[in-house]
């Protein structure tokens, strides 16, 4: 059976190349960054070096600046409540869009736990934020505002430079969580404007376990972790050496190649978006047609069901996600979904192609070839078709 | 480790008695797609017996193969041996639900109650 992995938004394949870079770290080269003796220096060596490298793939030019961490989600975590923390003396408001990770989304909430208010900014139906209503939620209060660089689950690419100016106006600190994009699409903090971006090495061909964010000197922070002074005393705790290591080789590759990946990705992304709802019909594109990560196709296909649409691709060797509430453990439908506007109904049906640099044209054929009847099995199952097609809509 | 058993897999990928039933002696609707599974169940009764049943699902997996256990266990039984039809029973009969499925997918028995009462409040 043919095979196609396209969920490189939940993990990515290790590069060879960053696989061999970690192994001496899993083997000989086992000592303590911090240590001073010769088991220590190599360690210590490899940890900075990766740091530049990391810098360098978001045009950082202080490589101190960056703190490793050990995912997105944590890098999310620090950034929302150690610069909230850090500022409460200021003020105690947050602004964040309505369709953040859950990491800035929860990490935000509580902080209202401490007394801090939340404002939420809307997205237009295409998940897109209008700088104009960033500026609207600003208060006198207001300390921090973070809108990601992406979403991870309908691929919008958000204003962020537009939103960087207001935050500069009102001098209040702008972090963006850019875990979608770093390795994936241009990322770079001087153009962007920001003052705080969180990555993860697993999107783009690295590690799990491996993340960064990047504080901009002079943004006052407070760790998360507590104990030793590793990363400058933002993170405290013995590095993860192979993990920092394979983040850093994934990083300059990441900025040799992304050309060519993005080159390679968005025609896929194009002829998928194009083309499955030409064939399936009754299916909504969801996120901005254009200005979408260069690999991200998601869609939600009306009267059926995404798990059971994903269990059906499974069955026949493609590995997809799907937004709906049925695949959340939380089981509720997609929160950016419904803030898109779309119905509870329709963001059931949703259905997230993520393509790497593995995947091929044959992938996007096969997947055009097999996604028209597993749709007609699920709607001729599917109540939600047969009142459709009753009521003289259908066919 | 798969999240479901084998059992709710073979029903998935083969559900027995989708469709609908013309001129049934009972149908049963329950769930809404806030929740996230919708399922409507079409009994024909003959001399007490459940003769036929057809159902149809919006939902996930585990919705899909609720449905078809269900069907499966009501067809030929009496009014008063389907109403014994728990889903507890039909968890058991499938191997097992995952935690998180348990309330919101198992929803087969309810639909094939109220399809039930239809039925009843039909031969008053």
């Amino acid at each position: 059976m043919k095979r196609v992995y396209m969920d490189h938004a939940a993990a990515t394949r290790l590069l060879p190349e960053v696989r061999e870079a970690m192994l001496p770290y899993l083997a000989d080269v086992f000592g303590n960054p911090s240590s001073l003796h010769d088991w220590g220096d190599p360690a210590r060596e490899a940890v900075e070096n990766a740091r530049e490298q990391v810098a360098r793939l978001i045009g950082v030019e202080e490589p101190e600046e960056i703190i490793f961490t050990a995912s997105g989600s944590e890098s999310n975590n620090l950034a929302i409540k150690g610069l909230a923390q850090a500022q409460q003396n200021k003020g105690k408001h947050i602004v964040i869009s309505a369709i953040e990770h859950f990491s800035v989304l929860y990490s935000a909430r509580a902080m209202e736990k401490a007394g801090f208010e939340i404002s939420l900014v809307p997205v237009d139906k295409y998940g897109m934020v209008n700088p104009e209503d960033v500026r609207k939620a600003i208060r006198k209060d207001t300390v921090l505002i973070s809108v990601m660089h992406a979403n991870g689950e309908v691929g919008t690419i958000q204003p962020i430079k537009e939103i960087s100016e207001i935050a500069k106006e009102n001098r209040i600190v702008f972090h963006t969580d850019a875990v979608a994009t770093c390795g994936n699409f241009p990322v770079n903090v001087k153009e962007l404007g920001v003052d705080a971006l969180s990555l993860a090495g697993n999107q783009f061909y690295g590690p799990k376990g491996s993340g960064a964010l990047w504080v901009r000197r002079g943004v006052r922070l407070i760790p998360l972790i507590d104990g030793g002074i590793q990363e400058g005393g933002w993170r405290a705790g013995t590095e993860d050496v192979p993990a920092i290591v394979g983040l850093g080789k994934a990083a300059e590759i990441a900025l040799k190649d992304l050309n060519s990946r993005m080159q390679k990705l968005i025609p896929l992304r194009d002829k998928l978006l194009k083309e499955l709802p030409e064939k399936v019909g009754h299916v909504v594109v969801t996120g901005h047609p254009q200005k979408r990560l260069p690999g991200h196709a998601s869609f939600c296909v009306e009267f059926i069901e995404g798990e059971s649409m994903l269990m059906l691709l499974n069955s026949q060797g493609v590995g997809v996600s799907s937004g709906s509430s049925c695949t959340s453990r939380a089981l509720k439908a997609s929160h950016v979904l419904l803030a898109m506007g779309l119905s509870h109904e329709v963001a059931q049906g949703s259905i997230l192609f993520t393509l790497g640099v593995g995947n091929q044209t044959e992938d996007i054929d096969y997947i055009l070839e097999i996604m028209p009847p597993i749709v007609k099995r699920l709607r001729e199952m599917s109540p939600l078709y047969a009142k459709y097609v009753k009521a003289g809509k259908g066919e | 480790m798969p999240v479901y058993s084998e059992k709710v897999m073979d029903h998935f990928m083969h559900p027995r008695n989708v469709g609908e039933i013309e001129n049934p002696d009972g149908v049963g609707e329950v769930g809404n797609p806030v929740c996230g599974d919708m399922m409507t169940f079409y009994i024909k009764v003959k001399d007490n017996v459940i003769e036929d049943v057809k159902f149809k699902t919006f939902g996930c997996g585990a919705a899909i193969a609720v449905s078809s256990m269900v069907s499966e266990m009501a067809k030929g039984k009496t009014i008063e041996e389907a109403r014994k039809i728990t889903p507890q029973l039909v968890a058991d009969e499938l191997e097992g639900l995952p935690k998180q499925k348990y309330h919101c997918s198992n929803l087969g028995a309810q639909a094939l109650n109220k399809a039930i009462d239809d039925y009843l409040s039909k031969k008053k």
